[in-house]
């Protein structure tokens, strides 16, 4: 076994339970943007894809490189719009949470803040 | 040092920041920040492989393919991300993981072709992982494929069975791997064979895999099995780092694996059953003939309009809300919300309970009521409600079916016993917000549904509640 594939190995062990450790701790509500990172991490695959993108000569091997790196990017740009408009809404309902104290309900500030909530959504 | 050998180190930055980014994912708080690093690590890698040996080797040719690539994978991402509705986040995180598992397998077919056609002997080892890779890699493209699909409803939900499917499933996976092990044996010099033709065949046995793979599962099953497929898509990340020799890949792919893997777990453990179940059982292709109404049971169900619903709720102290995804299709978050805004206006108490499944994947409720502003501390997952159904007034049921079925609790010769439930059949009343009495995903029947306590009001989740709204308007 040569050099490399041994630290590839080390390291494919090390991060089976880095990964573990770190997950494990996630919250039910947290899983669906936690399923949706990962998902856009594994987008690094992008980097693999630019390090073959003309690896193979001709038109064939062009083609494959140009898809190789147009669905490595849908990945990680995808993964990660996809995952930050998810957070956005949990931070979103996080900020009425202090606000209750000028108990306003008739004037016009709580209608003024619900429109661009709405357009939001 | 030159910035060549920086870049090892820059990869080394950005591996730490997706560790940190994962970890940020396990608090809300945090969260958001840990998205936006692992992002930022992205982009600094991608930037720094620009300046790679190997990239910078292929010329101008290489810059235009991955700009074209790049511009075309961009406006899919973005328009994908942001255009699409909430409810159909699942089929995106499908779809994109596909796109993931498609890449890194293109990755493996053209290193392998890389290596043959060098004319230098191949390291077994190598293949090893480029095969890996490939069929990984493909049987995730094609299965997340499937899954969007089904999702989407391109293709029907249900589960597809055909006579022997089983045999027909189990061939292809043993064509496959007897394809991988020649290419792998033909490496180590043990057999000859023409190596492209091989890799062709084992590309295509690796798509019909996941074809057959994900087919027969129905919808319901879905969401465990797109987080398989996530983390098949982060194993053959890991196989392509093995042979790239990137040891970048191999940490993302590989914490994206586990990750994977035990959110997959954790999910199947919420309905009691284990992965393989979920993967061969073929749940919800009976489609109900199994387990439909008894012999000589004559209670029906008791319709209901959405004036009685809103007498009832009008004098309750207490209420239990139960969404299900019923409440996601008609997109009715927002209805709800002004709903329980109002009976908490007259005094009563209002809570929502959470199941660990309900919807179409782990979370998916609370990031649709999250997108209505319901209060973090109104949703409680299952095992901090069940006991006070009991206690409860009314629970009122929108768009959750099998996840409220008693029959879980009960009934042995249910497909679904053993599966935990939300205890609402144990309330003082319940209402059911349902569009028709058509069985939930699994196919089953539910006897909540028969109960003298239960009253069904048939409709669309949004325009029910809006009715029950406007009738609770009236009533001042």
């Amino acid at each position: 076994m040569s050099p490399d594939v041994l630290l590839g190995a080390y390291i494919f062990i090390l991060a089976i339970f880095v990964g573990f450790e770190v997950i494990s701790k996630v919250p039910t509500t947290l899983h669906t943007p936690l399923m949706s990172g990962a998902n856009a991490i594994h987008g690094i695959i992008v980097v693999g894809a630019m390090l073959v993108v003309l690896a193979v000569p001709g038109t064939l091997g062009a083609v494959l490189g140009f898809l190789a790196v147009m669905l490595g990017t849908a990945n990680v740009v995808g993964g990660f719009v996809v995952t930050d408009r998810m957070l956005g809404m949990f931070q979103q309902r996080r900020r009425p949470t202090p606000k209750p104290a000028p108990a306003a309900d008739g004037t016009g500030a709580p209608a003024a803040d619900k429109t661009p909530k709405k357009a939001a959504s | 040092m030159t910035f060549q050998d920086l870049i090892p180190v820059i990869y080394l930055i950005t591996a730490v920041t997706f560790i940190l980014g994962l970890k940020g994912l396990s608090g809300p708080t945090t969260a958001v920040g840990g998205n936006r690093i692992a992002a930022a690590g992205m982009i600094v890698a991608v930037a720094a492989t620009f300046a790679t040996k190997e990239y910078g080797s292929y010329g101008s040719g290489g810059l235009a393919l991955t700009i074209g690539g790049m511009a075309v994978g961009a406006v899919m991402g973005v328009a994908g991300g942001r255009l699409v509705k909430m409810t159909a986040m699942p089929q995106m995180v499908a779809i994109f993981n596909g796109c993931g598992g498609g890449a890194a397998a293109l990755v493996s077919i053209l290193e392998y072709t890389h290596e043959a056609q060098s004319g230098a002997p191949l390291a077994w080892g190598a293949v090893l992982s480029s095969v890996l890779g490939l069929m990984i890699g493909g049987v995730s493209f094609s299965g997340s494929a499937i899954a969007y699909a089904k999702l989407q409803g391109v293709i029907s939900a249900r589960a597809y069975r055909y006579p022997g499917q089983r045999l027909i499933t189990g061939v292809v996976f043993v064509a496959m791997i007897l394809l991988a092990a020649w290419l792998v044996l033909g490496a180590a010099g043990l057999v000859a064979h023409a190596r492209l033709l091989v890799l062709v065949a084992l590309a295509v046995a690796a798509l019909l895999a996941g074809l057959a793979l994900v087919l027969p599962i129905g919808g319901a099953d879905m969401p465990v099995v797109i987080s398989l497929l996530n983390a098949f898509t982060g194993l053959a990340v890991a196989m392509a780092g093995f042979v790239l020799s990137n040891q970048l890949l191999i940490v993302a792919g590989t914490l994206v694996g586990a990750s994977g893997t035990i959110l997959t777990r954790l999910m199947s453990k919420a309905m009691n059953r284990s992965i393989a179940n979920v993967l061969f059982a073929g749940f919800g292709a009976g489609a109900g003939a199994a387990v439909g109404a008894r012999e000589g049971d004559t209670r029906t169900q008791r319709a209901i309009s959405a004036e009685d619903a809103a007498i009832l709720l009008g004098y309750a102290q207490s209420v239990i809300i139960v969404p299900g995804y019923g409440l996601a299709v008609a997109q009715a978050q927002h209805a709800v919300r002004e709903l329980a805004d109002m009976l908490e206006a007259k005094g009563a108490s209002v809570r929502y309970a959470i199941h660990p499944v309900a919807g179409r994947m782990p979370g998916h409720m609370n990031v649709l009521l999250a997108e209505a502003n319901v209060p973090y501390e109104k949703l409680y997952d299952m095992d901090q409600i069940n006991e006070d159904f009991k206690n409860t007034d009314v629970a009122l049921v929108i768009g959750a079916n099998d996840v409220t079925n008693p029959a879980a609790r009960a009934d042995k010769s249910s497909p679904i016993y053993g599966m935990p439930i939300l205890n609402v059949d144990q309330a003082r009343n319940v209402i059911v917000i349902k569009r028709s009495m058509r069985s939930g995903f699994a196919g089953i029947e539910n006897e909540l549904y028969l109960d003298p306590k239960t009253g069904m009001l048939f409709g669309d989740a949004k325009k029910a509640v809006e009715q029950v709204i406007a009738e609770l308007k009236k009533a001042g």
